[in-house]
């Protein structure tokens, strides 16, 4: 969601609905992060600055308040976000080693992305589907009662998937 | 007429709920294709119940989508036989027959998109008896005869809260829901959401009439996408009904009633914290007095109660406090629902009159362990909680007594472990998630959750040293006497508790650099046993780092130099010769 020009900068045009309704509201300001979270994906400093001059609200309490919500993440991720559950269930059921299982395969940690910008891996807290615990959760589609051996099955599928697409 | 519901609760979609109803759909069905919210069994998804004429239940269970003509010919023939894979079992049934619903009523039975469906299910009847014949004191009074106390972990009597917000002075008044549920491993307010909104929107409304609040608000995790829409769709619904807004049932009250998606922080279900949040704050506590109720969102007086705590009231209106009272122990009482997850053979939600045992959860209900190893412990109470041992599964399910074992009744998350879950590595794993959590306004909780972790993981490591107990509980201590709120005071149970039950498993991670669970990768070895080995070489072929060697139909051998301790050769071997220790 950059500009056209190509100079690397947000279109902050895309922001003015939110702003138009918001902005006013007092106590928005996380509704007014989440809803620009959905138009561009991240949080690009730009935009909290923009949101920061509209609302009146401080830019240091702006990034204040995105810092501490796990919610918001301030780069781009892959294609496929993995979400992979570390509620306590899924610990108990072996979270850990699926963990582990992503790093052997894609060579990412929590909160890395893949260098083909393909695959982003989040730890979170509780998906709350915990009787399919272990759980994780790709886009918006949940995987359960995984195993180290369906975790790569899986990500050689949607692997695949993005090649074909990419081919045609 | 025939009706077929599909369970499409959250778990039940993961499962696959929502391709089963799509392929009924495509299906010639002789009857109404519904949807419902959470049944409860959610080891069985996906769920679809089917009830004949006379209203009479038959439940299929791990349906797939494959199974839709089968279910299709059984309810258009009525021939059984077409499903008899798939028919509940004797022993599944007794999951939902030993419980005692009142909070979950509804659930998995009404389709919670229509609020026509909630309507005549008696549904709004507790509001409006409320508004047209209670005085607000009256309704608070029907409260305080019930018991009910928070159900949101500490158990604070509601009738008290709601009592001082009445009594507080000024006119404009907030009703708060706290359905931030952090806890990881629970997920009973979810399912009340998803599966019923229209039961917590009336406990609400009553609520704000009890108080005399103009606004409702729900405080709800944005991790939960289903309940956000669910709850949407029923307020537009109840508004309009005219049962959400301008002079309510005639009777001259007016609620208004709105949903605020939180941003993932674990602090924010301490009522204070939420109330920044709400604001659009960092969720950091404040200090208390002066408590909400006096001076809360916008320093207006406010109430803030857990979902399954409104989900009693329209029952507790309806059928009368007394009747809420007679169940349960004298210090608590009614009902309390568990999600009951882990290492347990059926899990789902569980809704049971207080007083019953851990052990009739876990096993008359639960059916034991799900492997063929003996029951540990169970996790009550998540980060702020405890693990109860299971020479105490006779324990009583009443706020006193299962305070008094160190854990606490929690907001409803029962985590089943067995033998091979590590103690160390499972008070490690509760601070990783507080320190991370720990919103860092004081220096108690800040601090002391981070040194905690790092003591721990060192023990985990094998790097423990000698007064690495005694450190811990001096510092678990300091932390539950300084920190400011909720959080803090609470993080050091799940150490505390496992210290406590489990000091032989810290003293062998710290003096024999062993983990008696085997689970602490770095205090494993794992080798091959030279009598079972047949020599097929599918280990080290799946060995990703070379440590496996051998010839073929000679028993291989794990050099522990390269080894990484993946398990993927124990995954692997079809003749159990690879052993950890």
């Amino acid at each position: 969601m950059s500009c056209s020009c190509s100079c690397n900068k947000s279109d902050l045009s895309l922001l003015n609905e939110t702003l138009e309704h918001y902005a006013k509201i007092p106590g928005s300001l996380i509704t007014i992060l989440q809803k620009a979270q959905g138009i561009y994906g991240y949080l690009p400093a730009d935009v909290l600055n923009h949101i920061a001059k509209e609302t009146g609200i401080a830019a240091a309490k702006v990034f204040g308040v995105a810092t501490f919500y796990t919610q918001f993440r301030f780069k781009p991720v892959g294609k496929y976000l993995i979400m992979l559950c570390q509620g306590t269930a899924c610990h108990v059921n072996g979270s850990l080693m699926l963990e582990k299982t992503i790093f052997d395969t894609l060579g990412i940690k929590d909160g890395e992305t893949t260098e083909d910008n393909l695959f982003t891996l989040k730890n979170v807290a509780c998906l709350g589907c915990c009787s399919l615990s272990p759980v994780m959760m790709i886009n918006d589609e949940t995987y359960g009662n995984l195993t180290p051996e369906k975790v790569r099955k899986i990500l050689a599928e949607l692997r695949e998937a993005a090649e074909k697409e990419a081919d045609e | 007429m025939k009706t077929v519901k599909v369970g499409q609760g959250s778990c039940g979609i993961s499962a696959g709920a929502a391709k089963v109803y799509s392929a009924l759909e495509a299906q010639n069905l002789n009857a109404k294709l519904t949807v419902t919210g959470c049944i409860g069994m959610c080891y069985l998804e996906p769920i679809v119940d089917v009830y004949d004429e006379n209203n009479e239940l038959t439940r299929l269970v791990r349906v797939s989508e494959d199974d839709a003509q089968a279910i299709a010919d059984f309810v258009n023939t009525g021939d059984v036989t077409k499903v008899e894979g798939l028919l509940v079992s004797k022993e599944d049934k007794m999951f939902l027959e030993n419980q005692t619903r009142i909070a979950l009523r509804g659930c998995g039975v009404i389709n919670p998109d229509e609020i026509e469906d909630y309507i005549e299910n008696g549904g709004y009847t507790a509001l409006k008896k409320a508004l047209c014949e209670m005085t607000p004191e009256a309704v608070i009074e029907e409260i305080k005869t019930a018991g009910l106390a928070g159900r949101g972990g500490a158990g604070f009597p509601t009738w008290f809260k709601w009592n001082a917000a009445r009594s507080s002075q000024g006119e404009e008044k907030y009703l708060i829901c706290n359905a931030d549920e952090g806890d990881p491993g629970a997920f009973m307010d979810r399912a009340v959401i998803e599966s019923n909104p229209h039961n917590l929107i009336e406990g609400m409304l009553i609520g704000a009439y009890a108080i005399g609040a103009k606004e409702a608000i729900v405080y709800v995790r944005a991790e939960y996408p289903l309940a956000i829409i669910r709850l949407e769709r029923a307020i537009e619904q109840a508004k309009e009904k005219g049962i959400i807004g301008e002079n309510i049932f005639g009777t001259g009250f007016s609620c208004s009633f709105r949903i605020k998606a939180g941003a993932g922080a674990f602090v924010c279900g301490e009522e204070t914290a939420l109330i920044e949040s709400l604001e659009g704050s960092r969720g950091m506590p404040r200090l208390k007095p002066p408590f909400p109720a006096q001076s809360g969102y916008w320093r207006k007086p406010s109430n803030i109660n857990n979902v399954e705590t409104f989900a009693n009231v329209s029952w507790i209106i309806l059928n009368g406090g007394e009747e809420f009272a007679k169940l349960g122990t004298p210090d608590s009482r009614g009902t309390k629902v568990f999600a009951i997850t882990g290492k347990i053979k059926r899990g789902g939600l569980v809704e049971i009159p207080m007083g019953k045992k851990l052990s009739d959860v876990i096993f008359g209900i639960g059916g034991g362990m799900k492997t063929d190893k003996e029951f540990k412990c169970v996790q009550l109470g998540g980060p702020s909680g405890g693990c109860i041992p299971a020479d105490m599964q006779d324990t009583e399910i009443d706020y006193k007594k299962l305070s008094a074992t160190g854990a606490i009744m929690g907001s409803g998350g029962m985590v089943v472990m067995d033998e091979s879950t590590c103690m160390v590595g499972m008070a490690r794993f509760f601070l990783d998630f507080t320190a991370k959590e720990s919103c860092g306004k004081c220096t108690h909780c800040r601090i002391g959750t981070k040194r905690l972790l790092e003591i721990l993981d060192r023990i985990c490591k094998g790097e423990g040293k000698e007064g690495d107990i005694e450190l811990l509980e001096e510092t678990c201590n300091e932390i539950k006497a300084g920190a400011l709120c909720g959080l803090g005071q609470t993080a050091p149970n799940p150490v505390l508790t496992t210290i406590k039950y489990y000091r032989d498993e810290y003293e062998a991670h710290i003096k024999e650099k062993r983990c008696p669970a085997g689970e602490c990768i770095d205090l494993l070895t794992y080798s091959i046993n030279a009598e079972k080995c047949k020599g097929c070489s599918l280990c080290s072929k799946r060995c990703p780092v070379g440590a496996i060697s051998g010839e073929i139909k000679k028993p291989y051998i794990i050099d522990n130099e390269k080894c990484i301790k993946c398990g993927q050769c124990m995954d692997s071997c079809r003749f159990g010769a690879v052993e950890k220790k």
